[in-house]
């Protein structure tokens, strides 16, 4: 009891430190990897490679005056930038980050809290995290922020729709809503969940990229349109914490989307080193946003919704539809018949994609394609 | 250990629901509401009711606030909190009537609670994993829970139907021709 108590204590307290501490880091790479795709410099003052850079910023807005605008709400315009960063460290307490190790005789579970329905857990967390952008937004008493509140939370809640449906797919395959089971299962297949389910992992990469609001789904923060969005008014260390939530949930969500379609802690080859594989593919799927963010321009507003619904929402059920059929149907062989199945309907919807652009492009020369459609 | 966390849980949904009633603002009231919800749902937690709580924070804390929310910030309720808090003849009779019957039925069931509460529950300890929800929602109870469905769809349509203005029809390439969507 005492032992595990510990236990907890100290894999809660070194997560947390991790995950807050790859926020500077993440933050520099992001700048400089930009910047030279962009063909910039970037940082590169302040320490090796600028390096120190975003510890000066760090510094600098948590040393910066405390300003309340007049107007606010006060209770609210406070508490928004927590709600913007806790749910998205609180979902990592569920995400299993290596196979369980012997500590003095006793089985530790890589893992914060081993819940059977971590799973659910998650979905439920990042449900909740639609509040600060909103209360921020309202609070503020700026219509900017209030547009860019009320833009931000609408695309959360309508991209949460595939995201969920394309997990329950995952759910079928494993039959179980634990993480640390999901992964296991992609041991026993022998093939990792993108294979089976590489429509679901399309469909889960752009409906998170749209649910952490980054570019080129950054609506509610469209400098271009909004000022800011919802944290227009907010400036100093409450600022910083909006910035912050940003990025945590970026690491969350590229651990989540590891475990459920790349094996988790598994290595693709060569010995299974603990973490290093994790944080492999973590950052892999980092840089792989922010590779994204560097490539495609800011999407319309009606674009952003008619992906969400029009597109995104009717492949997953699509993909959820022929998981079930063919688990039912397949038997012992349903994860090898879906390897092909999942690739096939892929390129049968991008293929109905493009045809449907190329249809609407002709009917209406004036309308650019959607973008971020097909492919 | 299991009575401490009761207490303190039900503490804070009772005192947040209390924050739901007096809070002078909407937006405050929708926020404590969220928190009470909160508490409610670690309660189903407790009664390893586990897919209840995580339902009930993913849907009724998580969705259906949020959309409240939508409401009240393009209505600015706020805006008009002297126009809501208007009465109405004879409100505070009726409050009061209706609140004593509401006090008479707890009290009540207070009183004879031993009887209703004493009885053995119909479910075995333990259920409410997801597994359990949904055999027992896919098996026995399917057709009421596809008749539910349906009564949703219908309202659906219907709120598609009433929120339609005329001049909002799509025009046929598809491009929106009003507002943004949503």
């Amino acid at each position: 009891m005492l032992f595990d108590l510990i236990a907890s204590f100290i894999k809660a307290v070194l997560v947390f430190a991790v995950v807050m501490s790859f926020v500077p880091f993440l933050i520099w790479l992001e700048r400089k990897l930009v910047a030279w795709m962009q063909q910039r410099i970037g940082p590169n003052r302040t320490g090796p490679f600028g390096l120190l850079q975003p510890i000066a910023d760090a510094v600098k807005l948590i040393i910066k005056e405390n300003i309340f605008p007049s107007g606010v709400e006060k209770i609210t315009y406070f508490l928004a930038p927590m709600m913007s960063m806790i749910p998205a460290l609180a979902a990592f307490a569920v995400i299993p980050f290596g196979s369980p190790v012997r500590i003095m005789g006793r089985t530790v579970n890589l893992q914060v809290a081993d819940v059977n329905i971590g799973i659910l857990y998650i979905l439920a967390l990042s449900s909740l995290a639609v509040y600060g952008a909103v209360l921020a937004g309202w609070s503020s008493n700026n219509k900017y922020s209030l547009l860019g509140g009320l833009r931000t939370s609408a695309q959360m809640i309508s991209y949460e729709l595939p995201i969920g449906l394309s997990v329950v797919s995952i759910v079928l395959l494993t039959g179980s809503l634990s993480l640390n089971e999901v992964v296991r299962s992609q041991a026993s297949h022998g093939i990792w969940n993108i294979f089976p389910q590489f429509l679901g992992f399309i469909i889960l990469l752009i409906s998170y990229n749209a649910e952490l609001n980054r570019a080129p789904f950054d609506l509610g923060e469209a400098e271009s349109e909004i000022v800011a969005g919802y944290h227009t008014e907010y400036s100093g260390f409450r600022f910083a914490m909006f910035y912050m939530g940003e990025y945590v949930n970026m690491v969350t969500v590229a651990a989540l989307v590891t475990v459920l379609f790349l094996g988790g802690w598994q290595a693709p080859f060569g010995p299974e080193i603990p973490l290093l594989w994790f944080l492999i593919k973590i950052f892999a799927f980092i840089l792989l946003y922010m590779w994204v963010r560097a490539t495609f321009p800011r999407v319309r507003y009606d674009q952003l919704m008619a992906l969400g619904w029009k597109i995104l929402v009717p492949a997953s059920l699509a993909n959820l539809a022929m998981t079930a059929v063919i688990i039912v149907l397949g038997g012992p062989n349903a994860v090898r018949i879906l390897s092909v199945g999942s690739i096939v309907l892929a390129v049968l919807v991008g293929l109905v994609l493009k045809a449907a652009v190329a249809l609407r492009t002709k009917s209406a020369p004036g309308l650019a394609p959607p973008a971020g459609a097909g492919s | 250990m299991t009575w401490l966390t009761f207490l303190i849980v039900s503490g804070i949904a009772v005192i947040f629901a209390g924050g739901l009633i007096f809070s002078r603002n909407a937006v405050h009231g929708a926020m404590c509401l969220v928190a009470s919800f909160c508490a409610i749902a670690t309660l189903f937690l407790l009664l390893s009711a586990e897919f209840i709580f995580v339902v009930q924070i993913a849907v009724y804390a998580g969705a259906i606030m949020v959309l409240f929310l939508f409401v009240m910030m393009l209505l600015n309720v706020q805006g008009q909190e002297g126009a809501l808090a208007g009465r109405a003849p004879g409100q505070l009779l009726v409050a009061l009537a209706l609140g004593a019957a509401l006090l008479g039925q707890a009290v009540w069931l207070v009183a004879r609670g031993g009887e209703i509460i004493s009885r053995p529950a119909r479910i075995p300890a333990g259920f409410g994993s997801p597994e359990d929800i949904g055999t027992a929602l896919f098996t026995r109870n399917l057709l009421p829970f596809e008749i539910t469905s349906l009564v949703l769809l219908a309202a659906m349509a219907g709120a598609v139907v009433l929120a339609r203005k005329a001049g909002l029809s799509p025009k046929p390439n598809g491009a929106p021709a009003g507002g943004k969507p949503e």
